[in-house]
C-alpha cells in the first residue's frame, strides 16, 4: 500500500489480558444476544436448495427392493441420490473400512445391499425447501428382507462379533497376584452410552466453486478430515476442497468423525446439480443417525490385602461399538489406559473387546473411553471398602500411586508429578469431608425414608492423542500496518473458548491487548493438515504452534529493530502496547508500520508437535500420555428409598490446570464437564428396543441435566501454585475432559446412600444411568439381602 | 401474532389454510358446528410437535386465547373455576392455599416457556395418558362444563377418559370451564409427580390422594382404638394406565377402614389388580407399580406424620430438603 492507516503515538492503555486473565469468550455477548452466526444463520445464496437423508427402518437387513420414483417426482425435489451416484469413493470411515456414505445397495458387489443399523443413511434428496425435502424422503418404497440384529454386547461377546480384534495389557501375573491375595471380589456393570446433545444439531453447507471444488461449511470439529473425504467422494483433489468452520453450537467429540457424512451427501448433491446445498438434521435424525458414547459392559476380578491394598487386578472392558469401527479402537484402548484411574495396581491384566451390535455406530465423546474404563475400578473401590467395613476414601486413599514406587501404570508410563494425594488431602479438608461423613451417618440412623451419601473420587486422565501423529498442530499469524494482529490456527471453536485463549498467548508474546487480536473461522486453506479439536489437546496443541508463529514474528522485528536503532536485542522491549527501543519508545503500531516499511514480512506460520509420547500396541508399552491431568470432588446427594428419586445436594471440585491460561475459561469447563458427567450418570438413559430402533430419539424421552440439577451448593477451584512440570503452554494443563469423570463421584455418593440402607455392609448393584428406578430397584435389593441374612440369623 | 389475535373476531384464510380467533363461547360453538374437523389451539404445546416433529398440518385451526368465558377465573369458599383456556402461570397461584402440593407439582410442568402457554383445557382435551393435572382433578372431584352449540352439560373429569385418546367430547363439542370443589376441614391432598428428570420432565408416574379422615379428639393419645377411620377416599394415577385413571380397588380396600399400616399394607395389595401397566422409555411396568406402592405409603406416612407425636416427623421429600 502507498499509503499508511494512521495510528496514534498514545496508544490506548488498554489492558492487555494475557494469559492467566479472566478473559470473556470471544463471542460471549454475541452468543447471548443471538449475534452469533451459526451455519443455519447464515445468509443463503441465490439457488440454494436443502437436503434430507432417507434412512433406514431396519437394524439389519437385505434391501430387496427399492423404488424411488415418488420422491423424485415429489414437490420440490431437484436431485436424488444412492451410493450409485457417488463419483469417488464410497467408505468414509476415519480410521478403518466401514462406513459407506450411503448403504450400499448394488446387488453385484459382495455383502450390498445390506443395512446395518436403524437409521443408516440409503439415499438423500435435495429440494427447494427444508420442509420439502423432509417430506420426499418418507415417500421411498423400501423392501427389506429381515437378518438376525446383534443388539446387546453379550450377545456380540457370544457371536465373537468384533468390529476390531480384541487386545490386552498386562504387568505381572495378575491371575497368580489375585489368587494368592488374602481376600478377592469380582463385580460387574453396565454402562450406559451418552448422546451429545450439542445445542447446534448436525449441519454442513456446500456451495460449488468455479473451478470444479466445493467451498464446505462444517460444524465440525475436523474439518481437514471433512475436506479430505469430500475430495475423495467426489473423486477430487484436496485443494479443491476448502472447509470453513468458525464456530459449533457444542461438539463433545460428536463432531469429530460425525460430522463427516453429511458434508459428503450434501456434496455429492451440489455436485449433480451444481447448485448450493445444505444439510441440516432434525434432533431425531441426529440422535438415530449419528453416534454416541460407547455403552460398556466391564467386570472385575481383584485380590487385596487386609487394608484394602490391591495386589492383583483383571478387568475387562466390553465396548459396544455400533456396526462399524469409526474410532473404536482408540476408545476402548483409553478405556483400557484408564481402567486404573488414579490407583496403582500392583500385577495386572486389562482386556478390551470392541463388540460389534447393530445400532449406529459409536463415536468419541468427552473423555473418549476413559470414564467407561474408571467406573469399573471405581466401583471396585466401594466394593472393597464395603467388604471390609472400612470409609471408601480411605481405601482410595491407600491405592493411589506413590511419588517413587509404585507408580507405573498396566501399560508401563511411570506415573510423574502426582499431585493426587495433595489435590485429594486439600480436598477433603476444604469439604469437610470427614465432619459431613458422620453427620451423614447420623442422619441416616435418624431417617428411615430419606438417605443421604457421599463420596469422594479422584481422576487422573491422560493428556495426547493416543495416536501419536494427529499430535501436532499449525498456526497463521499475520500483522497488519494498524498494530492489529490475525490469528489462524487448526483448532475449532466448539464453544469451550480455545479461540479466546490462542489469542491471549499470542497478544501475550507482542504485549499487547488480547482484544486486538483477530480470529476468524478455521479453514483449511489457511492452515492446512490439522488435527481434530479433540483429546482435550485444543489449547495444548494450537496454543503453542501459534506462540511459534508469534515468535517468528517477534524475532523478525526485534532483528529489524536491532539493525536499524543500533541497539542490542536486550534493549527492544514489547510492553503494553509499547516498543521501547532504547532511549526511544514507540507504540506497538508505529513500530509494526516502521518495519513495514522496511519490508519485513509481518505474517507467518508456527508448528508444535508433542515430544516425548511412544506407544508400541505389539508389546502395549510406552508413555501414550505426554501428562495426566489430576482432578478430585466430593458429591452430597440424598436419596427417597420408596421412589428412588434423588437429588444431589452439594459438589466441591478442585481441579488441577497447572498454571490456568484464563481461570474463567477454566472454571467454565469445570462445570460444563461436571454436569455432563452427571448426566451420563444420572439422567440420561439411551433406549432402544428388542428391534434396535432408539426409543429415547428426542428430548421428550431423554433427559439431559436441567438447571436445577446442577447442586445448589457447587464449589469449584483450581488447583493453586502448581505449574505443569512438562513444557506445556505457558505450564498450563488441559481442561476439556477430565472433569467430566469428577461425576464419578456423584455415582458413587449414590451407591454410598443406597448401602446405608444395609448398614454399609453390602455394596449395592447399580448400573448407569442411576434413574430412580434403578435406584428404587437397587434399595430394594439390599433391603431383600439384608432381610434374607437377618431370617438366616434368626434362625 | 399477538396483535393479530387482539383484533376483532379472526377468520384468516391462507391458500387452504384456514386460522380462526373467536372472541365469545358463542361464536366459538357456532364456530365448531360449522367446521367439525377443526383442531383446537389452547396453547398449543404439544400440538405444535405434530407440526414440527412429524411434518402434520391441521385444518382449520381454531384458537382459544381468545374466547371471553374460556379466560375466565372465579374463586369461592366451596370452589375454584378455571377457564380452559387459561394458562398454568395465571391460575396456579388460585390452588396455593386451597392444595398447597398441586400448585408445587405444577411448578414441574414443563418450563416457565411452557407453562406460560400450557392449559388446564388443553392438558385434559389432549387425553394423554400421562398428562399431569387430569389424575389429580379426579381426585379432586373436579368436574368440567362442556358446550355444544347452546347446549352445556357439567361431567366429571374422572368421565372424559374412555380409553386411550378416546374422550367423551362429542363432535363440535369443547371444554368451557373446570370446577374444582375445595377441601373440607378432614379431607387432605397429597400429588406425587414421578420422572427421570425433577424439573421439566414427563412423568413416568403420577400419583394423587384426597382423603377424609373421620375427626379425631384433641388428644394425642396413640391408642388403636383412637386412630381414625377412612371415611372417603379417591386415588387416581397417571401413566399406569392407557387413561388417567381411579385405583377403585384400592380405594374400596381402604374406605372405611382405620388409617393404619395394616390397611395400607391391604390396599398395596389391592392396588396390584388395579393397574397392569405398560414398559415403556419413561419407566418399566414394574417400577411403576412399585413406586405407586410406595406412593401410598409415603401419602400415610406424610398424613400420619406428627399426628401422633410432634417429634416423630419423617422426612420424605428429597426436593424440599435443604
Amino acid at each position: 500500500m502507498r499509503n499508511l492507516t494512521n495510528v496514534s503515538h498514545k496508544d490506548k492503555p488498554l489492558k492487555i489480558e494475557g494469559v492467566g486473565a479472566n478473559k470473556k469468550h470471544e463471542s460471549a455477548v454475541q452468543h447471548v444476544t443471538g449475534a452469533a452466526l451459526y451455519i443455519d444463520d447464515k445468509v443463503e445464496v441465490k439457488g440454494q436448495l436443502h437436503a434430507a437423508i432417507g434412512k433406514s427402518a431396519y437394524a439389519h437387513a437385505k434391501i430387496t427392493h427399492i423404488d424411488l420414483s415418488a420422491v423424485k417426482v415429489a414437490q420440490g425435489v431437484v436431485a436424488v441420490i444412492t451410493v450409485n451416484d457417488v463419483p469417488g469413493q464410497i467408505d468414509i470411515g476415519p480410521v478403518f473400512k466401514g462406513d459407506p456414505v450411503l448403504a450400499p445397495i448394488d446387488a453385484y458387489v459382495a455383502n450390498s445391499g445390506v443395512v446395518e443399523y436403524v437409521g443408516q443413511p440409503i439415499f438423500a434428496v435435495a429440494a427447494t425447501t427444508h420442509e420439502l425435502a423432509k417430506k420426499a424422503v418418507l415417500l421411498a418404497k423400501i423392501q427389506y428382507q429381515a437378518l438376525t440384529p446383534v443388539l446387546t454386547v453379550k450377545e456380540a461377546l457370544a457371536q465373537q462379533s468384533f468390529v476390531r480384534p480384541p487386545f490386552s495389557m498386562q504387568r505381572g501375573d495378575a491371575i497368580s497376584a489375585i489368587n494368592n491375595a488374602k481376600h478377592q471380589l469380582q463385580g460387574e456393570i453396565s454402562i450406559g452410552g451418552q448422546e451429545h446433545f450439542y445445542l447446534e444439531g448436525q449441519i454442513s453447507s456446500v456451495e460449488p466453486t468455479e473451478e470444479g471444488g466445493m467451498l464446505v461449511y462444517s460444524s465440525s470439529q475436523h474439518p481437514s478430515e471433512v475436506q479430505k473425504l469430500v475430495a475423495e467422494v467426489l473423486d477430487i483433489p484436496l485443494n479443491k476442497v476448502i472447509v470453513d468452520t468458525r464456530r459449533m453450537g457444542g461438539g463433545f467429540g460428536g463432531k469429530e468423525t460425525n460430522a463427516a457424512p453429511w458434508a459428503c451427501i450434501a456434496a455429492i448433491l451440489a455436485d449433480k446439480v451444481n447448485k448450493p446445498v445444505k444439510l441440516r438434521l432434525s434432533r431425531v435424525d441426529d440422535m438415530e443417525m449419528t453416534g454416541k458414547r460407547h455403552p460398556f459392559e466391564n467386570n472385575y476380578h481383584i485380590g487385596f490385602d487386609n487394608e484394602g491394598l490391591i495386589k492383583g487386578a483383571n478387568i475387562t472392558v466390553n465396548g459396544n461399538c455400533g456396526f462399524s469401527p469409526d474410532l473404536s479402537d482408540a476408545i476402548v484402548d483409553r478405556a483400557m489406559f484408564h481402567s486404573d484411574n488414579a490407583y496403582y495396581l500392583e500385577q495386572a491384566l486389562v482386556t478390551g473387546n470392541r463388540c460389534k451390535t447393530n445400532t449406529v455406530s459409536h463415536t468419541a465423546f468427552r473423555g473418549f473411553g476413559g470414564p467407561q474404563g474408571m467406573m469399573t475400578i471405581e466401583m471396585a473401590m466401594d466394593d472393597i471398602a464395603r467388604y471390609l467395613g472400612k470409609d471408601p476414601l480411605e481405601i482410595r486413599k491407600l491405592n493411589l500411586y506413590q511419588q517413587n514406587e509404585r507408580n507405573t501404570t498396566h501399560y508401563h508410563q511411570k506415573v510423574e508429578h502426582n499431585n493426587l494425594a495433595e489435590i485429594i488431602e486439600q480436598l477433603e479438608q476444604s469439604s469437610d469431608y470427614q465432619q459431613r461423613r458422620q453427620q451423614i451417618t447420623e442422619f441416616n440412623q435418624n431417617s428411615p425414608i430419606l438417605k443421604k451419601g457421599i463420596a469422594l473420587t479422584p481422576v487422573k486422565f491422560g493428556i495426547s492423542f493416543t495416536v501419536q501423529h494427529l499430535n501436532q498442530a499449525g498456526a497463521l499469524v499475520h500483522i497488519y500496518t494498524d498494530g492489529t494482529i490475525h490469528l489462524n490456527h487448526g483448532g475449532t471453536e466448539m464453544g469451550q473458548g480455545l479461540f479466546t485463549k490462542v489469542a491471549q498467548i499470542v497478544a501475550q508474546e507482542f504485549q499487547v491487548s488480547s482484544d486486538t487480536v483477530g480470529v476468524s473461522a478455521t479453514r483449511t486453506d489457511k492452515v492446512p493438515n490439522t488435527s481434530p479439536t479433540a483429546a482435550s489437546s485444543g489449547t495444548d496443541l494450537n496454543g503453542k504452534a501459534a506462540q511459534n508463529a508469534a515468535k517468528t514474528i517477534k524475532q523478525r522485528l526485534i532483528a529489524f529493530a536491532v539493525e536499524h536503532f543500533s541497539i542490542t536485542a536486550e534493549q527492544v522491549k514489547f510492553i503494553e502496547n509499547r516498543v521501547q527501543l532504547g532511549e526511544k519508545e514507540l507504540s506497538f503500531a508505529e513500530f509494526v508500520q516502521l518495519a513495514y516499511m522496511n519490508r519485513v514480512s509481518l505474517s507467518a506460520t508456527g508448528f508444535y508437535k508433542t515430544p516425548k509420547i511412544h506407544f508400541d500396541r505389539q508389546t502395549a508399552k510406552g508413555r501414550p500420555f505426554f501428562y495426566y491431568a489430576n482432578g478430585a470432588a466430593v458429591s452430597e446427594v440424598i436419596i427417597d428409598t420408596l421412589t428412588g428419586e434423588y437429588k444431589l445436594l452439594r459438589t466441591d471440585i478442585l481441579q488441577d490446570v497447572g498454571a490456568s491460561l484464563n481461570p474463567a475459561i477454566d472454571k467454565g469447563q469445570i462445570e460444563g464437564g461436571f454436569v455432563q458427567g452427571l448426566g451420563w450418570l444420572t439422567t440420561e438413559e439411551l433406549v432402544w428396543n428388542e428391534k434396535g430402533r432408539l426409543l429415547s430419539n428426542n428430548p421428550a424421552t431423554y433427559k439431559i441435566p436441567a438447571i436445577t440439577d446442577i447442586p445448589a451448593d457447587f464449589r469449584v477451584e483450581l488447583l493453586k501454585d502448581d505449574p505443569n512440570r512438562e513444557q506445556t503452554i505457558y505450564n498450563s494443563k488441559a481442561v476439556g475432559e477430565p472433569p467430566f469423570m469428577l461425576a464419578i463421584s456423584v455415582w458413587s455418593a449414590l451407591r454410598d446412600a443406597i448401602a446405608s440402607v444395609g448398614d454399609y455392609k453390602m455394596s449395592p448393584q447399580l448400573d448407569t444411568p442411576a434413574t430412580p428406578e434403578r435406584i428404587l430397584f437397587a434399595v430394594m435389593k439390599v433391603q431383600q439381602e439384608c432381610s434374607l441374612k437377618k431370617l438366616v440369623k434368626d434362625s | 401474532m399477538q396483535a393479530i389475535n387482539l383484533a376483532e373476531s379472526l377468520n384468516l384464510v391462507s391458500d387452504n389454510h384456514h386460522y380462526f380467533a373467536p372472541k365469545s363461547a358463542n361464536e366459538l360453538a357456532q364456530l365448531l358446528l360449522e367446521h367439525p374437523n377443526a383442531t383446537l389451539v389452547a396453547g398449543g404445546t404439544d400440538l405444535a410437535l405434530l407440526v414440527t416433529q412429524q411434518g402434520k398440518s391441521f385444518e382449520p385451526l381454531v384458537y382459544l386465547g381468545n374466547v371471553a368465558e374460556l379466560k375466565q377465573l372465579s374463586q369461592s369458599k366451596e370452589q375454584i373455576s378455571i377457564g380452559a383456556a387459561v394458562p398454568y402461570s395465571q391460575f396456579t397461584y388460585l390452588f396455593e392455599k386451597p392444595f398447597p402440593e398441586l400448585a408445587k407439582m405444577i411448578l414441574r410442568i414443563g418450563s416457565t416457556q411452557i407453562r406460560n402457554l400450557g392449559t388446564l383445557g388443553g392438558n385434559i382435551g389432549n387425553a394423554s395418558p400421562i398428562g399431569d393435572m387430569p389424575p389429580a382433578l379426579i381426585a379432586l372431584s373436579a368436574t368440567m362444563t362442556l358446550q355444544k352449540g347452546a347446549n352445556k352439560r357439567k361431567i366429571a373429569v374422572e368421565d372424559y377418559f374412555k380409553d386411550y385418546k378416546v374422550t367423551d367430547l362429542a363432535e363440535s363439542e369443547f371444554i368451557k370451564n373446570i370446577t374444582i370443589p375445595t377441601l373440607n376441614e378432614n379431607q387432605q391432598c397429597k400429588v406425587y409427580k414421578i420422572s427421570k428428570r425433577l424439573d421439566d420432565d414427563i412423568s413416568a408416574v403420577l400419583a394423587a390422594f384426597c382423603v377424609e379422615l373421620t375427626p379425631q379428639a384433641q388428644s394425642v393419645a396413640s391408642s388403636t382404638n383412637n386412630k381414625p377411620q377412612i371415611k372417603s377416599i379417591k386415588i387416581a394415577f397417571g401413566g399406569m394406565a392407557a387413561i388417567p385413571k381411579r385405583a377403585l380397588l384400592c380405594e374400596q380396600a381402604l374406605l372405611g377402614k382405620t388409617w393404619q399400616q395394616s390397611s395400607i399394607d391391604a390396599a398395596k395389595q389391592a392396588l396390584l389388580k388395579d393397574f397392569q401397566p405398560m414398559s415403556d422409555v419413561r419407566a418399566s411396568s414394574e417400577y411403576r407399580l412399585m413406586v405407586a406402592q410406595n406412593l401410598l405409603q409415603k401419602c400415610f406416612i406424610e398424613l400420619t406424620n406428627g399426628v401422633y407425636d410432634q417429634k416423630q416427623v419423617i422426612a420424605t421429600q428429597v426436593i424440599d430438603h435443604a
